[in-house]
């Protein structure tokens, strides 16, 4: 793949609030959208193609922002709420509007994204610069008429799902039947109905009835692609359970247990941090699902649950820096993944603005980075290498070099296309393959 | 209709003002002007006439999509009954426009409302018109781009299809069919949910050849959430086919939809299961249907066991009479032992809530065997909501073995609940005591039950203490008077010497409750003095309660009374030195007027009819400040 930038959102300065925390397509690719620290919903979308160059795809470009959550103090349990969206996911287009589902830790709100080109004129009593006219010069009535204005692009909260959630929400999941959605936190996951927003059903409880006894948290859940009755989600030790919502109405009993059993030879103090599953996605067929864990991606086969079918290495080298990374925290940074359109290349992030691509078919990986240079227009990303031990070649980077300040955490897939986004703190760089 | 704008015009400024408004906020930044004047929109369109309603006001309120829901609703709801503001139903299909654009809106009220008006406006249409003008929009609607249009056209199928020529009937018929195998899940759905409808308005012959194919298909849908509906399509279609048809084309698919893996699909034919079996008639019931409710009450999932034990008594009350009581008693009865002591408590008290309507279907000797050891067990049971639901439901035992066989169990279970922990439970069991009374009869009452009223009178919960009081005047009701005067009220009356306040307070409570129901002269001579002893009572609280009292009974009380004893009393208290007993006691005072005028009505009565109305006005609009008597010499000056 030739990857160049086709558009790039470079933030003025460093403030926290522009922090990205979460990337996603809509359904057609027409849509990004990115929610950030501040609580911000920022939409670009992709302009039509020209005519002169056919063979180049549209842009993106900013649609429309707002402001999706505020900060929020919660006075019985003494909390402070934040406003960081942490998932965004689309519903799919039931009209000419657009609607999107946006978390932060305990509130989740739906989305009308709409845009509108017309506008009633005439008044009665006013002119239209809005003066007060003679009442007892309106001799007869005038009914507003619309009239074509400049496209204006409209989002309005339609319904607020709150107060289901005593931990802080990692997932959110619309349901193949278009009718409901999961909401996962550490603990539990709900089921909602998306015209409901007074009740949502418990369907998963790990809590034990002894907080000591607490050995595992859940860190994301998903609805399987077509199968309105399955879904999944992982934990903390690195196990992926499948539920089947057809079997009862309490999932606590999961249908399948995906588990790789633990190298004894690789055992270490960092083992079960290392293992934790950071994020799961099911492939577009339905068929894998895909597991990100700290060092690697993991592919699972839905039918085999003694171990992925394959393994992905994102960035071994760090094996041996797990004791400093420990210190700094990075360790426990949540890396993101994502299939393309076909499910053949599965992407995910690393350090030092990196992020890696695996091919399933050829068996190829590769490592690109995401920065100011390299997404000048029209220039292809070259290929990095990170040097492991021995003697470091040219244009090749070595471990101690890498900054870990710049990671690569949420990255997407164009549902179709060939076209990537990828976010670095807070920056938002997209990519197409030029071929 | 020119002429009435016109008019309108003419008239100047004084009648178009208004309506003037009302056009202007259609549009105001503020929702609920907007929908104040969407509200009104009969009225504009009258102002406006005919003519321009159609040309000026229809197409403005085509594109107001844009706004808030309710907004919408208020609009959709309105053009389901403007036909006449349109020019009648030659017009009606101008009202098309702006409901097709309500019918593709996100939100499913709202289009379900434009779904409602237009099914409504087809009626109005002309069968030419409905083919000129409604059924295509049907067809724009069922090929729309978008989920929302296609779902609103499933439910407009059945309103053009008696009313058009055969070969539209054949369009529409394969509009349906491709629906009902649309891409989308919302789309098979709502397909789904208007099966039963569209089958009812098709000729016989479709419905063998079309309607169960599809029925078929949806039935084994991918989606749970479609095979459900499927089972409430099932209903209707049984109902519409010939018994000699069913086995063939209804059950095979019934029969997988209650063996089906989702559980959802199984509580769906559960909570079904009564109209499933009218529709399949006896013969199938006795075949087929009775193993399947045998296995949803044994179903693994709580929900769907909660929701057949439901049914259990409307399914045993619908069964062929000549089978009936073999079928219940060796097949359902002994499913029915196992819920009893079910491991979930929501089973067992859905269980408990109509177990004991099968005792008059069983009849005596049954009962007596096989039920009540039952009602004994769940009288014991461990959850107060299945013992409440026994309770509750007392009645239908009382009429085939009478109470008395349940009285050893049911007093301790009484006795039980009365002391729950929970105030709700106590609550509860205090609502079903007038009817345990009414039971149980006198006797067995004051000897088992009594204290136990008296005791929630004294509880700590105001709650249950107002229950407590509330529930005595039901007791009197039924025992009369008499049997007050001897058990309650000196036992209401002793209260008022309670060291603690709230229960003095208790007596004045029960005492408004009761007097009207004891009558005037256990008022009079019983409860009054204990009444007007207690406004010396050190606690402000119980003196302006005392104030209240006496407004309250007031009416029961003769007029003597009223004014040697009340009056008196309730004067002392106006110059009380705590503000809220004064209050009160003014409050009783000129409230005590208005219901006594009608003593004084009878003293004026000689003045004649028109002073009466006078004083009776006089009464009301001058009450705190002046007494009748005042009144009739004002008017009669």
């Amino acid at each position: 793949m030739h990857l160049s930038s086709i558009s790039s959102f470079i933030a003025k300065g460093l403030n926290t609030s522009d922090i990205i925390s979460t990337v996603e397509f809509n359904h057609s690719g027409e849509l990004l959208a990115t929610g950030d620290k501040g609580g911000r919903v920022v939409i670009f979308q992709q302009e039509l193609e020209s005519k002169n160059q056919p063979q180049c795809r549209g842009e993106y470009n900013v649609y429309s922002t707002f402001q999706s959550h505020e900060p929020e103090f919660d006075y019985l349990k003494s909390l402070e709420i934040e406003e960081k969206i942490n998932k965004i996911r689309w519903l799919p287009q039931k009209n000419a509007a657009q609607f999107l589902l946006s978390t932060n830790d305990k509130t989740i709100k739906l989305w009308k994204i709409s845009e509108r080109d017309k506008r009633p004129e005439g008044y009665n009593l006013k002119e239209e610069d809005g003066r007060y006219r003679d009442p007892t010069t309106v001799t007869t009535l005038r009914v507003p008429v619309f009239h074509p204005m400049d496209l204006m692009v409209e989002a309005s909260p339609r319904r607020v799902f709150a107060n289901a959630h005593t931990y802080h929400i990692n997932s959110i999941s619309v349901n193949s039947d278009c009718e409901t959605y999961l909401s996962a936190d550490d603990l539990r996951i709900n089921l909602w109905n998306l015209e409901i927003t007074d009740r949502s059903f418990n369907i998963v409880d790990i809590k034990p009835a002894n907080m000591e006894e607490l050995t595992e948290v859940i860190t994301a859940a998903e609805f399987h692609p077509n199968q309105c009755n399955t879904f999944v989600y992982s934990s903390s030790k690195g196990t992926i359970r499948l539920c089947d919502m057809r079997a009862s109405a309490l999932c606590d009993q999961h249908s399948k247990l995906f588990e790789e059993p633990e190298d004894p030879s690789n055992r270490s103090f960092f083992s079960e941090i290392i293992s934790s599953i950071s994020d799961v996605k099911f492939s577009h067929s339905g068929r894998y699902m895909m597991t990100r864990d700290y060092l690697t991606v993991k592919i699972w086969d839905l039918n085999m649950e003694s171990r992925p079918v394959e393994t992905y290495q994102v960035h071994e080298y760090l094996r041996s820096k797990l004791c400093s990374l420990y210190e700094n925290d990075c360790i426990f940074d949540k890396f993101e993944c994502c299939w393309n359109g076909n499910d053949s290349v599965v992407m995910t992030g690393s350090y030092n603005n990196f992020f890696r691509m695996f091919d399933r078919g050829y068996r190829q990986d590769v490592t690109l980075e995401a920065s100011r240079e390299s997404s000048k227009p029209r220039s292809v990303l070259k290929p990095r290498k990170v040097c492991t031990g021995g003697k470091r070649k040219k244009d090749e980077i070595s471990v101690d070099s890498l900054d870990f300040n710049k990671k690569i955490l949420h990255t997407a897939w164009h549902p179709q296309d060939n076209i990537i986004a990828v976010a670095t703190t807070n920056n938002l760089y997209i990519f197409q393959d030029r071929l | 209709m020119q002429h009435k704008s016109k008019m309108a015009g003419a008239d100047g400024d004084d009648s178009l003002y208004p309506i003037a408004v009302l056009i202007d906020e259609l549009r105001n930044e503020d929702v609920q002007l907007r929908l104040n004047s969407i509200k009104k929109l009969s009225t504009i369109a009258l102002a406006l006439g005919v003519e321009r309603t159609r040309t000026e006001l229809l197409p403005f309120l085509t594109d107001t999509i844009y706004d808030e829901d309710e907004v919408l609703l208020a609009l959709a709801e309105q053009l389901g009954n403007f036909t006449m503001l349109v020019g009648g139903p030659e017009y009606v299909h101008c009202l098309l426009p702006p409901l097709e654009s309500l019918a593709t809106v996100e939100e499913t009220v709202v289009r379900d409302k434009a779904v409602e008006s237009l099914r409504k406006i087809s009626q109005e249409h002309s069968p030419v018109d409905l083919e000129v003008h409604f059924e295509p929009l049907v067809k724009r609607l069922a090929s729309g781009d978008w989920f929302t249009s296609r779902t609103s056209a499933c439910g407009l199928f059945s309103v053009c299809y008696p009313r058009v020529s055969s070969t539209v009937k054949a369009e529409i018929r394969q509009h349906f069919r491709t629906l009902c195998s649309d891409d989308t899940p919302m789309v098979r759905r709502a397909a789904a949910s208007k099966l039963g409808e569209f089958a009812k308005v098709l000729e016989l012959d479709y419905v063998k050849s079309d309607i169960i194919s599809l029925f078929t298909a949806l039935a084994s849908d991918e989606q749970d959430s479609v095979r459900l509906l499927a089972v409430e399509a099932c209903v209707s279609i049984a109902t519409l086919l010939p018994q000699e048809d069913l086995e063939t084309l209804v059950m095979p698919t019934l029969r997988q939809a209650a063996e089906d893996k989702s559980w959802r699909v199984r509580y769906m034919v559960a909570d079904k299961f009564s109209e499933l079996q009218k529709a399949v008639g006896p013969e199938i019931t006795k075949n087929d249907l009775v193993p399947a409710f045998q296995n949803l009450l044994k179903d693994c999932e709580a929900e769907v066991r909660a929701a057949a034990a439901n049914k259990v008594k409307e399914f045993c009350e619908n069964l062929p009479e000549d089978s009936r009581e073999t079928i219940i008693m060796t097949h359902i009865l002994p499913c029915v032992k196992e819920l009893v002591s079910d491991t979930n408590q929501h089973v067992k008290s859905a269980l408990a809530s109509v177990i004991m309507g099968l005792s008059t279907i069983l009849g005596k000797d049954n009962t007596v065997e096989h039920l009540l050891p039952l009602f004994l067990a769940q009288l014991k049971d461990e959850c107060p909501e299945v013992r409440l639901n026994i309770i509750s439901n007392l009645d239908c035992v009382n009429e085939v073995i009478g109470i008395r066989q349940l009285s050893q169990s049911l007093l301790p279970a009484i006795v039980e609940l009365a002391e729950d922990a929970k105030w709700r439970v106590r609550l509860a069991i205090i609502e079903y005591m007038p009817l345990l009374a009414g039971q149980l009869g006198v006797e067995f009452f004051d000897e088992k039950l009594n204290t136990l009223c008296m005791a929630w009178l004294i509880d700590h919960v105001y709650a249950i203490r107002e229950a407590a009081t509330c529930n005595l005047m039901k007791l009197v009701e039924k025992f009369g008077a008499e049997w007050a005067q001897n058990t309650i009220v000196p036992k209401v009356l002793g209260m008022a010497n309670d060291p603690n306040y709230l229960h003095r307070m208790t007596t004045l409570f029960c005492i408004n409750a009761l007097s009207e129901v004891c009558g005037q002269d256990i008022t009079t001579k019983q409860m009054l003095p204990v009444v007007l002893k207690m406004s010396n009572d050190q606690v402000a609280n119980v003196r302006f309660n005392v104030a209240k009292s006496l407004q309250k009974i007031g009416p029961v009380l003769d007029s003597n009374a009223l004014q040697t004893e009340v009056k008196p009393v309730l004067e002392k208290l106006d110059t009380d030195t705590d503000m809220d007993v004064k209050y009160f006691a003014q409050e009783a005072i000129s409230g005590k007027y208005t219901t006594l005028s009608i003593f004084f009505l009878y003293e004026v009565a000689s003045l004649g009819p028109r002073s009466l109305l006078v004083v009776l006005v006089l009464c009301q609009t001058h009450r705190s400040t002046m007494c009748p008597a005042e009144c009739v010499s004002q008017c009669e000056r």
